[in-house]
């Protein structure tokens, strides 16, 4: 075999070159970019922004009409939705008064930055300013691996986990853990019926996501709403 | 797996490469991508372009932290931040989030050793 090419020629004179190229480029360069160019968007408009992840089904979008019942009337909160299909969950953030524009991402498990650009460009065509809102969300794909992956651009990463998944759930997705800003314990008031171990969960999650302030909440009960309000540090505002 | 595709068949083209025979790719242990699912993808993404049938070598970077009270770096194991020393939790994670192209191998038309 050809030491050089493997080529299976014993012996050959060489038409051709082998090239080492030694690069160290980062594969999702281009989504920094975006989310660079979204990132700078939002700070000239003044606008806190939340990247939302947790699996499927920890209430993601019951926090966010949740949100919009207690913080509606003082703050202006606007919010895109990623999903792989349906439009329900804009539908029922509509219902509950945010302006929430839906991202149906087809395949794809989780949200680009170019996709959250369109979604902007769909707000403002809406007649949404950013600059004149308090708050925007962006709701993620349910999805606790690949979404960890692409900056959007946000100035905060929310991750949040519900007491029905398990204290043990950091630990098993580390890597979406440890990229968080806040970590969120969603639906406290099931904590009994499930057997909640509070303090195991937040061991877990300092070991896993140590730059992380944790808050606990229940989007059914209402209670944590407030002190949420000020780990995101938004302004205690009175009604618009 | 896209982007591994667009970046290694645009520096095929600036090489006028006629085939990529190694990709490698540098994946941290904490970079949100499963080494696994790469490879399940690798062979339909680069089917019918200058990569297919190229080799995919990936580098684990396994995740290390600083630990500030014991000034020293440790292995963060599954992601685990804690020091193994003194248990303290460490928030300088020194690397692990890498996810990068590292290196291309290219078969090109022209020798320069024989031109």
């Amino acid at each position: 075999m050809c030491i050089d090419c493997n080529c299976g020629v014993p012996t050959h004179a060489h038409t051709h070159a082998h090239t080492h190229l030694e690069l160290g480029q980062d594969l999702l360069s281009r989504n920094d970019t975006q989310a660079a160019a979204n990132r700078s968007r939002f700070k000239a408009a003044g606008v806190p922004v939340i990247n939302l992840l947790s699996s499927p089904g920890s209430g993601k979008t019951a926090l966010l009409e949740r949100m919009a019942r207690d913080w509606g009337a003082s703050h202006r909160i606007a919010a895109v939705v990623g999903d792989l299909a349906t439009d329900n969950d804009a539908r029922r953030l509509q219902n509950a008064g945010l302006r929430a524009i839906q991202i149906t991402t087809g395949q794809a498990c989780h949200l680009e930055a170019g996709m959250v650009q369109k979604a902007l460009a769909t707000l403002e065509s809406d007649g949404i300013d950013l600059a004149a809102l308090d708050l925007l969300v962006i709701e993620n794909v349910g999805n606790l691996v690949c979404p960890s992956a692409y900056d959007l651009g946000e100035s905060l990463r929310v991750v949040m986990l519900s007491v029905t998944e398990g204290e043990d759930k950091p630990l098993k997705y580390p890597a979406t853990f440890h990229a968080a800003d806040v970590v969120v314990i969603s639906k406290i008031d099931l904590s009994a019926a499930v057997g909640f171990e509070r303090s195991q969960a937040l061991r877990h999650i300092a070991q896993v996501a140590p730059r992380a302030r944790v808050v606990e909440v229940s989007a059914k009960s209402g209670a944590g709403m407030g002190e949420l309000l000020a780990v995101l540090g938004l302004p205690i505002l009175s009604p618009l | 797996m896209e982007a591994v595709r667009d970046l290694a068949l645009e520096q095929a083209g600036e090489h006028h490469a006629r085939r990529i025979s190694t990709i490698t790719l540098r994946i941290g242990s904490l970079a949100g991508v499963e080494p696994d699912a790469l490879r399940f993808a690798f062979d339909v993404v680069m089917a019918g372009t200058l990569g297919e049938g190229a080799a995919l070598v990936i580098e684990d970077v396994q995740a290390h932290a600083f630990c500030d009270v014991c000034q020293q770096t440790f292995p963060a194991h599954d992601g685990v931040c804690e020091c193994p020393d003194c248990g303290a939790i460490s928030r300088d994670l020194v690397q692990g989030r890498e996810l990068q192209l590292a290196s291309l191998d290219l078969d090109c038309d022209d020798d320069p050793l024989q031109s």
